[in-house]
């Protein structure tokens, strides 16, 4: 598929291969995931992975930790050949992984989770207090405070990810996977988390880290191995190589800028927001009055943390939860009031944070998820029923508009890679012809050429006279692509920027105001307002 | 059907033995069918006469309309315990509207509907406890199967209390009251085939077409797959989950009217556990007990299996025991192979790709 890759022979010289693969192929329904990779893990050392959404990483992960099998090729562990069955057999070899996609029980509590399948038992009958005493101190070495007690369903995905990482450290792994592990995280979470890399690291564990967030990678990382389309294309000491290197390997061409941002003509008022409250079970708000409004042909950013309160806000919006309260006007319509069905028939869509759990339906194929909201459109004159060719049109032309990469409409979703699934979501939203898109945390788990591509989207339908409304926890992807910006800080709305005002540090004041404030009287709003 | 599958293989000689084997995986509750139909014909000579066939589908036909009210449900994710209660009470309305009327004591008369008002009447019912059903489980979040176990006693109550447990029999109307013709339901043929058999064709193939062309039915597949995806794309999931219970409840009203008119009477322990078997028939269909995979053929091939096994296994002679083992044994069965087949697809996939 791909001429023969540009491996140099150097990388990390000072230390050996602790597992290597040889020639491993992966075929699934619709793709070659993996296409001869010969993948080198050294040993002690940050291993960095990186490529497009789709170019084989997790796949290569799963094969390593036991969760797929290879269709042909080799594991090599300490060379001696080794097949790896099952993730119980992954971790009698030492090798243990973070999910990107937690897999945490959430109906059972944190110690419970950390100890699954390797209960600590006392004369066959589980120990709980010395359970709860291990996770504690697990969690206290990552610096945080949660009661192992507390059920991981009620815990925010960021402090999630944390016990994710407990789980795996008390696994004493000798090779530590890492898929995306700071996806969820903040900043302040995200120093922690590297610390405790660190501090893995040089007790001899060898780390293997996949992330699109490329200046973690160049902070982080000894060695970077690139994947493309199933195929590793260079392998390199991070110490030798720049962003631009690692970008132009993992698109196999030049990327002029990640964000686009072309100067736009902002029309009248589309969508106004006064007072969005949403009161927390036990007193407080999760969304503290929060009033805003949208001008055609905008993009509006929301910054804020991870539990601040901007994915509860969109929900309120959407009409998911009904102890919101608030008024909500989509153009000159009152939409307050409305059935999620009614505010999207009006005009307003959401790509939730969650893909997997709100966006799609996983026993759909890709044509049903995108064509779920909008099946009025494809009708019989009659009204009755739906006909096909109406609905393959809109697939297909979709498919070809936000150029998703699936072989068959009809492959179930889950056979895509993350980038293209958040593809499908967004094409769901947008055949229900939108006025207003509001998009939360669009470029979660997605890599660098995706996110140039929803980021390309956003452009466009702004441009087109959408209004666009983006939530985001990274600041980069807020300035960069934000005509105004609005700070969100514990449920409060803290501050709002023009594009021009707005700077890294000017936000990160508007959040540290937030945290300090109690109440609603936001003194830095007035001097900023438009 | 075998046949076809030899003479395509000859015609089209491009088709590879990796087709062949999908082709037999698909079908493979339709293979089931053969094979036992084949096996049943082999030990007792004359069970495929067209006669045994007609009886047979007849049977059938009571399992797969129920089992058709079950799709619906158990593709929202959900379940109906209620349906064979439902069955009982449908049956002793339409007896007790033939044989007693609706007594108005008030104003001193006795209305006595016509059969097709005590149709209508009685499929009416079958929908209110449905959307009984549906009400209590999407308003006041009550687990399906808790609510319709509770159904399950509170409609075979209200079928008790009918007749204070006694049967309505000889239920043909009088035609001094213009009530006849109830009895036709159950006893007459159209093309010679019994109008259950109809019946069944007809409610499978409309629901064919809802399940597969109507926004509604991607609706109950988008719930039982993902119900806050659903919600958030705009699907009323109260509204649509209330309706598939609806659904199932006008089949159970169905098979009320159709039982007690074969029987001409009306008995309140009629269609006792047949939730179970129309659960059997749907499983056996190949629809996913989670919600979200499934079809209606399936579910009517499912009832056929079950149906012909059950008549087959009597013919035979075999006891009830030994025929609840074997029923038993098919049931799993069948499902082991649908996780085996989930498995196999994939590897079949993993071929086709790789001759690429």
């Amino acid at each position: 598929m791909i001429k023969s890759s540009t491996v140099s022979n150097l990388s990390c010289p000072d230390t050996g291969v602790i597992m290597r693969t040889e020639n491993i192929t992966k075929v699934f329904p619709g793709t070659v995931a993996l296409n001869q990779v010969n993948y080198k893990i050294y040993k002690g050392k940050i291993n960095v992975l990186v490529g497009e959404n789709g170019a084989g990483k997790s796949t290569l992960m799963k094969i390593l930790v036991g969760n797929e099998q290879y269709t042909k090729g080799r594991v090599i562990l300490e060379g001696e050949d080794i097949h790896v069955r099952s993730p119980q057999d992954a971790r009698r070899h030492g090798i243990s992984i973070i999910y990107q996609e937690l897999d945490l029980c959430p109906n059972m509590s944190i110690a419970e989770n950390i100890f699954l399948a390797r209960e600590v038992v006392h004369n066959g009958i589980i120990d709980k207090k010395m359970q709860q005493h291990l996770a504690h101190e697990l969690i206290q070495r990552l610096e945080h405070k949660i009661n192992p007690s507390t059920l991981v369903g009620d815990l925010r995905i960021g402090a999630q990810q944390i016990v994710a990482i407990a789980k795996t450290l008390s696994q004493n792994a000798q090779i530590l996977v890492m898929d995306e592990p700071t996806s969820a995280l903040n900043t302040a979470e995200v120093k922690v988390l590297f610390r405790l890399i660190y501090e893995l690291k040089s007790k001899g564990i060898t780390i293997v880290y996949i992330s699109h967030k490329l200046d973690e990678i160049l902070q982080i990382g000894d060695c970077i191995t690139v994947l493309r389309d199933g195929s590793i294309v260079a392998e390199e000491a991070v110490k030798n190589v720049d962003m631009h290197w690692i970008i132009e390997k993992m698109i196999g061409r030049k990327l002029e800028a990640l964000f686009t941002h072309k100067e736009r003509k902002i029309g009248k008022t589309l969508f106004r927001v006064e007072d969005i409250t949403l009161p927390r079970v036990g007193g407080g708000y999760v969304v503290n009055h929060a009033s805003f409004d949208l001008h055609k042909g905008e993009i509006l950013g929301i910054y804020g943390l991870k539990g601040a309160g901007r994915s509860e806000m969109f929900e309120c919006l959407i009409g998911a939860n009904p102890r919101a309260t608030g008024k909500i006007w989509l153009g000159d319509q009152d939409i307050g009031g409305y059935t999620t069905l009614k505010r999207i028939q009006a005009g307003l869509v959401l790509v939730p944070e969650d893909r997997k759990r709100d966006g799609l339906v996983v026993t759909l194929s890709v044509a049903h998820n995108m064509v779920l909201s909008s099946l009025k459109k494809y009708l019989d004159r009659f009204g009755l029923f739906l006909v096909s060719n109406n609905e393959k049109k809109a697939v297909n032309a979709s498919i070809k508009e936000l150029s998703i990469r699936v072989a068959d409409p009809k492959n179930p979703v889950v056979s895509l890679s993350g980038g293209n699934q958040q593809k499908v979501v967004v094409a769901k939203c947008l055949l229900t012809n939108p006025k207003v898109l509001m998009l939360d945390e669009p470029t979660r788990g997605i890599d660098v050429g995706a996110k140039h591509e929803i980021f390309e989207i956003m452009e466009d339908l702004a441009e087109q006279g959408y209004g666009v409304l983006f939530v985001s926890s990274e600041l980069k992807e807020i300035l960069a692509m934000s005509d105004r910006i609005l700070v969100m800080s514990k449920g409060t709305i803290t501050g709002e920027f023009t594009r021009e005002e707005a700077n890294e540090a000017n936000l990160i004041d508007a959040l540290v105001l937030g945290n300090g404030l109690k109440n609603k009287n936001v003194n830095n709003k007035q001097e900023v307002h438009q | 059907m075998s046949e076809d599958k030899a003479t395509k293989t000859k015609q089209l000689p491009h088709i590879t033995k990796i087709d062949i084997q999908q082709l037999i995986l698909r079908g493979r509750v339709f293979l089931a069918l053969i094979i036992v139909l084949t096996v049943f014909a082999l030990l007792s000579p004359g069970f495929l006469n067209i006669a045994n066939l007609i009886i047979m589908s007849k049977h059938v036909a009571i399992f797969a309309i129920l089992g058709i009210g079950m799709t619906f449900v158990i593709l929202s994710a959900g379940i109906d315990l209620s349906v064979g209660s439902i069955v009982g009470l449908s049956a002793m309305i339409a007896g007790g509207l033939i044989n007693e009327g609706i007594q108005l004591p008030q104003f001193g008369v006795i209305i006595y509907p016509n059969a097709w008002m005590v149709i209508i009447i009685t499929l009416l019912v079958g929908i209110l406890m449905g959307a009984i059903n549906g009400i209590v489980i999407t308003r006041f979040k009550v687990a399906p199967f808790i609510a319709t176990l509770g159904m399950l006693y509170i409609a075979r109550g209200f079928a008790g209390l009918r007749n204070n447990g006694y049967t309505f029999s000889n239920i043909i109307g009088k035609s001094e009251f213009g009530n006849t013709g109830f009895d036709k339901l159950g006893a007459s043929t159209f093309l010679g085939l019994d109008y259950s058999i109809w019946i069944m064709l007809v409610f499978g193939l409309v629901a064919y077409f809802v399940t597969t062309r109507l926004p509604f039915g991607r609706h109950v597949y988008a719930l039982g797959g993902n119900r806050r995806a659903a919600a958030l794309s705009g699907v009323r999931t109260n509204r649509t989950e209330t309706i598939v219970y609806m659904i199932s409840g006008l089949c159970s009203a169905m098979v009320g009217l159709i039982i007690a008119s074969q029987l001409v009477a009306a008995h309140p322990a009629t269609g006792d556990s047949f939730e179970l078997t129309a659960i059997a028939a749907v499983v056996l269909g190949g629809t996913s007990l989670m919600g979200g995979r499934g079809s209606i053929g399936g579910t009517i091939i499912g009832a056929f299996v079950i149906g012909v096994l059950s008549d087959g296994l009597v013919i035979l002679g075999f006891s009830t025991f030994l025929q609840n083992i074997i029923k038993g044994i098919v049931i799993v069965g069948a499902v082991v192979i649908d996780q085996i087949q989930i498995g196999m697809q994939e590897r079949i996939a993993l071929q086709r790709q790789e001759l690429k």
